[in-house]
């Protein structure tokens, strides 16, 4: 087999694990929109806010240090305690819950009836809080997030591929546990939302607002519960993520690679987010391995947003939406 | 130019109509499986005021975004002024002299009643893109000339006082009646009314239907109109269309639709009116 | 009592439809282009020209040509920043490939480019609406800026990959480069911003900007009676390109006089001017103006109340710059859709009754 077809599959399998990543954050977004027709730019920002949380809860940080310091000159940094990973998680969850209600409560409460777009420039605005938030909450250096998770070159895949093609494939452990966790994680909500009395809840608003309203669901229920289910996304995504590169403001920037995702799977589909995510993920990787010697490299910064703009052109709703028919 | 065939006739008020304006030939119209209409054909003529009546789900607003270029027919064909009428966008067949009013009004919220009107008149307004960009020239006397006529159907519509309101703030009988001025402000040769009435206390019936009568009156302009308020059709319509489930079960002068068998059978023997 | 239309008469239509229908606007706003064009320059020095009043134009021209695309006509587009690139780069690359070439035909075609390239990324608006169009709007951010930084031709094969500016004369005085004056610059800008407020509010008064109008409130209706779509989107693409595009050209050439796409025409550009835009009010001129203004002059304010007063660090007072405009968002996006404009609109009707509110 040739060396070249060796090394785009290699870069393919490395993209696949990244796919993974922009699957969990248009999951987030999935979510969101489906329960609320909110297009939620911010939800790259709550993953890393979420990990900045569950970080500077690990090490115990005082919240608000630098700006405590500067107002009254003091100069605290730790309260000296560290935190298990299990506790720092719970910890984590409930302060993305606090979040989701106070989205709700101050924003999203008072935006009813407003068109999407107005919504879609709200959630950039939360977006812009929440990074200035979490900057000033607990510090905008680069940290290094451990939970434990196993790092380093996987020997079983290079093993298996080594004895298969006489080459072995780099893959990270972590990935492969990103990969896992992700998977679990979907399986967790889809059994959620069909088999407890909230899922069934969230799927009648998602179904139809008004008729979800009649029956006596609680709209404002709703809303908190799928922006800290969300939140609780977001969480995951920014463990897997700050695991591999450190928790920093890159991060955020992810949420940007999940609106060409959401494009290619349509905006209400978890398959499809999910699909749309390894699509991506893989063809930015491959697109960038046979066009480097010819055009440079970093395509990876645009072919997703190319990739769903002609995705755009000639399938508008998707991979998985259903066409729309318009009336006067 | 008209359709040579006919000449037309004399309308129990001593108006007279003319020529086929245009024609609908053997329209089907399908989405996915579902049929909306089956098969119709009809025509409307130079000065009459044309009703196509109907239950719910009948077809008549598919019939009038056929006519408007929103719908394309898969089978069947549109004459107008004596040509068949090849697919075209819906602006296109704005630009041919058809404009319409819309069930649930479709007016520009966020702007202002003139502008709204105004926009009735973009057709006619032909100043280049330079011309605008300066404001010089062409631009500014266009925009004169066509506030000029925009405030004649102001006039005539007896909407002066709200003029610079945004429509936003218009109550739903007036906001009907901005929508009408600003389909009339085309100067249209169809002017199609998408349930004139609908949501309309009696009173409010009673001026729409007064102004109906005297656009066509005035303007001489051919009116098509849909409605399921049987009275008031019959009283403004020269002749009528009924459908009903897609089809056309009856077609004719007030007079004679109201005495056609299937007609009372499917609309007016389920005690409706 | 002061400022009222009562007793303002018109007898033309064309009265009636000029920008300042009352006497007291008309007279205020003559006075803020004398005072721009005739005062100002003979007191600007170097510190307010590049603080606070050239950023000041040059963003104010880059809202107007946003604020024609979302405000005027409903398109949101999140590509502001490459687009302000192109009008640079396109300035860098006609100047040094013409250096006898005006400097004002240089930025003026500059923005003709823009408008070019703008209107090839707006073509998907034909199709698809809302953020789905914002996605292709992110697509030309990603793939411009990228293409500008990694493509030599661009920065004529320089070795730092920046672009900088040479040093140009208007009427005999450099206006840009290394030599040119802070009122030079600002006279060069605010010539500029005037000509492109005019055109926007020309082309928006007009046939042109009612049917950007109409598509923004529904666009099917509009097309019903008689609105091209094509026609409408692509020219206020390519209006809101061109104006982006000089505005680009200008903060170039202008202000930073060196530059490199990434760092200073990045996605957080087009979300300031965004900013600018619904903050000072969705579908208004003078909101440009506000909008422009609040956020050029706010992060001054703050950094000099926060860093040099209270001695507070700079990241610190950074972070919470950028949480206080997230907020102001939101706030505005709540309590105020139509941003500063609607509020000085509610104080000129409060204006209009005193001293007899009742």
């Amino acid at each position: 087999m040739p060396d070249t077809l060796l090394f785009a599959m290699e870069a393919a399998l490395n993209g696949l694990t990244a796919g993974v990543m922009y699957a969990l954050v248009a999951l987030g977004f999935v979510l969101i929109f489906k329960a609320s027709g909110i297009f939620n730019f911010s939800q790259g920002v709550m993953a890393l806010f979420a990990a900045l949380t569950l970080v500077g809860l690990q090490t115990g940080q005082i919240p608000f240090s630098h700006l405590i310091n500067a107002i009254f000159g003091t100069r605290m940094h730790h309260f000296g305690w560290t935190l298990p990973t299990v506790v720092a998680i719970a910890g984590t969850v409930v302060v993305m819950v606090i979040f989701a209600w106070a989205v709700e409560r101050f924003i999203f409460r008072h935006l009813v009836n407003q068109e999407p777009i107005i919504l879609f420039m709200a959630t950039i605005g939360l977006a812009y809080f929440l990074e200035g938030f979490g900057d000033i909450m607990w510090g905008a250096e680069v940290k290094r997030l451990d939970v434990g998770l196993p790092q380093g070159m996987s020997g079983p895949v290079d093993d298996l591929t080594f004895a298969w093609f006489g080459y072995g494939f780099y893959m990270d452990r972590l990935e492969i546990w990103a990969a896992l966790i992700a998977s679990l994680l979907v399986i967790s909500l889809v059994l959620f939302s069909q088999y407890t009395k909230q899922g069934r809840a969230l799927r009648a608003v998602a179904d139809d607002h008004q008729a979800a309203l009649s029956v006596g669901i609680s709209l404002r229920f709703i809303w908190v519960l799928v922006w800290s289910l969300a939140g609780i996304v977001a969480l995951v995504a920014g463990m897997m993520w700050g695991a591999k590169s450190g928790v920093q403001f890159s991060l955020s920037l992810i949420a940007l690679k999940a609106l060409p995702v959401l494009i290619l799977g349509g905006f209400t589909s978890i398959p499809g987010a999910i699909v749309g995510g390894l699509i991506i993920g893989v063809g930015e990787k491959l697109f960038d391995f046979f066009m480097q010697p010819i055009v440079g490299g970093a395509t990876e910064n645009w072919f997703a947003y190319m990739l769903a703009l002609a995705f755009l052109l000639f399938r508008p709703q998707g991979l998985f939406g259903e066409k729309i028919i318009e009336r006067v | 130019m008209l359709d040579a065939r006919s000449e037309g006739y004399v309308t129990a008020d001593g108006r007279q109509i003319g020529g086929v304006l245009m024609e609908m030939k053997n329209i089907t119209l399908r989405f996915g499986g579902v049929v909306a209409i089956k098969d119709i054909s009809f025509d409307i003529r130079e000065g009459e005021i044309r009703a196509i009546i109907g239950p719910n789900g009948a077809g008549k607003s598919s019939m009038l975004n056929v006519i408007s270029g929103f719908y394309h027919p898969q089978e069947g064909e549109v004459w107008y002024k004596g040509q068949r009428r090849p697919r075209m966008r819906p602006y296109q067949v704005a630009q041919q002299g058809i404009a319409r009013t819309f069930q649930n009004i479709a007016l520009f919220e966020g702007m202002s009643v003139l502008d709204n009107i105004m926009t009735g008149r973009l057709n006619h307004m032909r100043s280049g893109f330079l011309s605008q960009a300066l404001w010089w020239g062409p631009a500014a006397r266009e925009e004169a000339e066509n506030r000029e006529k925009v405030e004649k159907v102001i006039d005539f519509l007896e909407i002066q006082h709200i003029r610079k309101t945004p429509v936003r703030r218009l109550p739903y009988g007036l906001k009907k009646r901005v929508e009408l001025a600003r389909a009339l402000a085309a100067e249209p040769s169809i002017l199609l009314l998408d349930e004139p009435m609908a949501g309309m206390n009696v009173e409010e019936k009673e001026d729409m239907s007064r102004f109906i009568l005297d656009v066509n009156d005035e303007f001489g302009t051919t009116i098509a109109l849909i409605e399921h308020d049987m009275g008031v059709v019959m009283d403004l319509s020269d002749r009528v269309v009924v459908m009903d489930y897609g089809q056309k079960i009856g077609d004719g002068t007030p007079e004679e639709v109201r005495n056609n068998e299937e007609v009372i059978k499917a609309y007016l023997g389920v005690a409706h009116d | 009592m002061i400022y009222r239309e009562a007793g303002d008469f018109k007898t033309s239509y064309a009265a009636d439809n000029q920008t300042f229908p009352l006497r007291g606007d008309r007279l205020a706003y003559y006075l803020a282009v004398i005072f721009a064009l005739g005062v100002v320059p003979f007191f600007i020095n170097d510190y307010w020209a590049n603080a606070i009043v050239i950023p000041f134009l040059i963003y104010t021209i880059a809202a107007l040509g946003l604020n024609i695309l979302i405000g005027y006509c409903g398109q949101l587009s999140l590509g502001t920043g490459a687009f302000m690139a192109t009008g640079a780069y396109a300035a860098f690359k006609l100047t040094t490939a013409f250096p006898s070439l005006n400097i004002i035909f240089v930025i003026i075609l500059a923005g003709v480019v823009t408008a070019g390239v703008g209107v090839a990324f707006g073509l998907p608006s034909l199709r698809i609406k809302g953020f789905y169009l914002a996605v292709a709007t992110l697509a030309a951010q990603f793939f411009l800026i990228w293409l500008y930084t990694r493509t030599p031709w661009f920065f004529n094969y320089s070795p730092t990959g920046m672009i900088s500016m040479p040093t140009r004369e208007l009427f005999g005085y450099p206006v840009t480069g290394a030599s040119a004056t802070a009122v030079s610059g600002y006279l060069l800008c605010a010539v500029f911003l005037i000509a492109s407020a005019w055109l926007a509010r020309n082309l928006t008064r007009g046939t042109l900007g009612r049917q950007w109008m109409a598509i923004r409130d529904m666009d099917i209706a509009a097309e019903i009676i008689g609105v091209n779509p094509l026609r409408a989107k692509l020219s206020a693409f390519a209006v809101s390109s061109f104006l982006v595009g000089i505005s680009g050209a200008l903060f170039f050439t202008v202000y930073l006089g060196a530059a490199e796409a990434g760092e200073s025409f990045g996605i957080d550009k087009s979300f300031l001017v965004l900013f600018m835009v619904i903050i000072g009010g969705l579908g208004s001129i003078l909101g440009s103006f506000l909008g422009a203004f609040l956020l050029v002059v706010g992060p001054v304010l703050l950094k000099i109340l926060l860093v040099n007063n209270l001695g507070w660090p700079t990241d610190v007072a950074a972070h919470l710059e950028i949480m206080i405009i997230g907020a102001l968002i939101i706030l505005f996006l709540v309590m105020e859709p139509h941003g500063l404009t609607a509020l000085w609109r509610t104080i000129k009707e409060k204006l209009r009754l005193w001293p007899f509110p009742h």
